[in-house]
């Protein structure tokens, strides 16, 4: 589905070169939910761009789809939700997600088809006609979601989706998030700073370490794909957020120079 | 801050007004003792300030001077009548309203041209900044000569005028305002695949919709005050601007200052129209609440 060789990436910056991803290599499978982990700076964010073609790595190799990053990102192959909402504050939540769609060309009656479909999944009904700035920043985001689950790309490209909402918001999100995933079959690749929201809501953990960004480990998890939050006191989850931290620490103290 | 409404204002409004006009009726005293003197000699000191007051042609005429011009020219003659000022207002406008809709014109889409295209990005700005640089009186005549020597004559080479100087506000706002989107924006576009035009109609026109009233509120004013400009070189019979120059020519003071508070008349009532527009149009699109 997603394949990451041996890329590196560099930024030329005023302060000199600045090694954001060094010798990265990743496959993520279909039906995948994979999250990348990690303090700020260690490329997570970078790596999610990259495969996004929002960012062209110096060397190395990566398809989406068997194809090069921009060409899945011309035949909008997956959907990207941005850390902020990003909804446009003169439309409505369903003009916000018809967005893309209009852009995309659907004829009106499939815009209203697939506008009410993902509307119902993330459960939205009620809040069409409302604009941006009459919901809370969980809903914004949710109809963020929708925007980029509104033209059905089989890949869900998130960063940090919920960093900027509050933990109890986040738990729901997260626990909707898993259910939507496990009704959809999408392939989700997840930008988090979160431990517990990485191990609550991945089959594979990607944890990366800064400077330079690099991958550290990557775990599979042996949770099963139907989890609820109360998995989170299990033994299982709390030997894997355990591995997660290890790995962390361990990118902390390695010496890399 | 708690939205000020009209009570709200009256009163600090109106009391700067009060102050301007005290000051003002205080000030004519003096500008027109002198000419009193000489022409009533040994006058009692009240009757002396009346006289400063009510001079036919003053330095400097009073607020109630002014004002009863005003209402005279505008209200008791016939509005064809070349002493009426809605006449010489109307000539004015029009000339404003052509200048403004084509200053607004070139300037968006010169700012689109900047937006867009890397080449006019780094080269028309400088222009741009240098042409504001040029005094208007120096170059009014000249384009009043030009165009009078091929021909085209009237509204068209004040409207020109006006052009000048309203295109420029426009483009620098507009400039800033179809740059305002955050990158988080323009990466969302871009991950939708979509064109220049789609990004250019869907998100950069509408966020630089505040941008743009900005601009158009001193563009109109600029106009109007090109569209004067360009009535003084060329010896209009006809217009505020020819009011103006009438009154200096005549030393009709009164003359003067009454077309010129029209013309500030003009000016705020086409500020206020747009404003009234950015209002409805800015609340209709949710932009502001």
């Amino acid at each position: 589905m997603i394949s990451v060789s041996n890329v590196n990436l560099t930024f030329e910056t005023n302060d000199g070169p600045v090694n954001a991803l060094r010798d990265v290599s990743l496959e993520v499978n279909e039906g995948d939910f994979v999250s990348f982990i990690g303090p700020s700076g260690c490329g997570k964010t970078t790596l999610l761009r990259v495969i996004a073609a929002l960012e062209t790595p110096t060397e190395g190799k990566v398809t989406v789809n068997n194809m090069i990053p921009d060409d899945a990102r011309k035949a909008r192959e997956y959907g990207y939700v941005f850390q902020a909402a990003g909804l446009y504050p003169w439309r409505t939540v369903s003009g916000n997600i018809k967005l893309p769609l209009e852009i995309m060309g659907y004829s009106a009656s499939e815009k209203e088809d697939r506008t009410r479909k993902v509307i119902d999944l993330v459960e939205l009904n009620g809040f069409e006609k409302k604009f941006p700035w009459q919901l809370s920043g969980g809903m914004q985001q949710r109809a963020s979601i929708a925007r980029a689950l509104a033209f059905d790309a089989n890949i869900l490209l998130m960063d940090e989706p919920f960093g900027a909402l509050d933990e109890i918001v986040r738990d729901r999100l997260n626990g909707e998030l898993l259910n939507l995933w496990g009704r959809t079959g999408k392939t989700i690749c997840f930008v988090t700073h979160s431990i517990p929201e990485a191990v609550f809501l991945s089959t594979k953990i990607v944890v990366m370490s800064p400077r330079p960004g690099r991958i550290t480990d990557i775990i599979e998890s042996p949770l099963p794909n139907n989890r609820d939050l109360d998995i989170r006191d299990s033994q299982e989850f709390i030997k894997i957020a355990q591995r997660v931290r290890e790995g962390l620490k361990a990118g902390q103290t390695e010496d890399v120079f | 801050m708690k939205k000020l409404n009209f009570a709200d204002k009256f009163f600090p409004v109106s009391t700067i007004v009060l102050l301007i006009g005290v000051f003002w009726y205080l000030l004519a005293v003096p500008m027109n003792s002198e000419k009193v003197s000489r022409q009533f000699k040994d006058l009692p000191a009240s009757e002396h300030i009346l006289k400063c007051w009510s001079l036919k042609k003053p330095k400097l005429p009073t607020p109630h001077q002014i004002f009863s011009e005003i209402v005279n020219t505008t209200f008791y003659k016939k509005i064809s009548s070349k002493r009426s000022l809605v006449y010489h207002g109307w000539i004015t406008l029009q000339a404003t309203l052509a200048g403004f809709f084509l200053g607004t014109l070139l300037g968006i889409l010169l700012a689109l041209g900047i937006v867009h295209n890397k080449a006019m990005n780094l080269s028309v700005m400088p222009w741009v900044i240098a042409s504001q640089t040029i005094p208007i009186l120096a170059i009014a005549p000249m384009i009043i000569v030009v165009m009078n020597s091929v021909g085209v004559t009237g509204l068209l080479p004040k409207a020109i005028i006006s052009m000048y100087l309203s295109f420029f506000p426009v483009v620098v706002g507009m400039v800033k305002g179809l740059r305002s989107p955050d990158q988080i924006q323009l990466d969302q576009m871009k991950t939708w695949s979509a064109s220049s035009n789609q990004i250019l109609w869907h998100l950069r026109f509408p966020s630089s919709l505040p941008f743009l009233f900005a601009s158009l509120k001193v563009g109109v004013a600029a106009s109007l005050v090109g569209a004067i400009v360009g009535e003084l070189p060329s010896g209009a019979i006809a217009g505020l601007g020819a009011r103006m120059l009438a009154g200096t020519y005549y030393g009709q003071t009164i003359m003067i200052w009454s077309a010129l508070f029209s013309a500030a008349f003009l000016a705020a009532f086409l500020v206020f129209t747009i404003d009234f527009l950015q209002k409805i149009i800015l609340k209709k699109m949710a932009i502001v609440r």
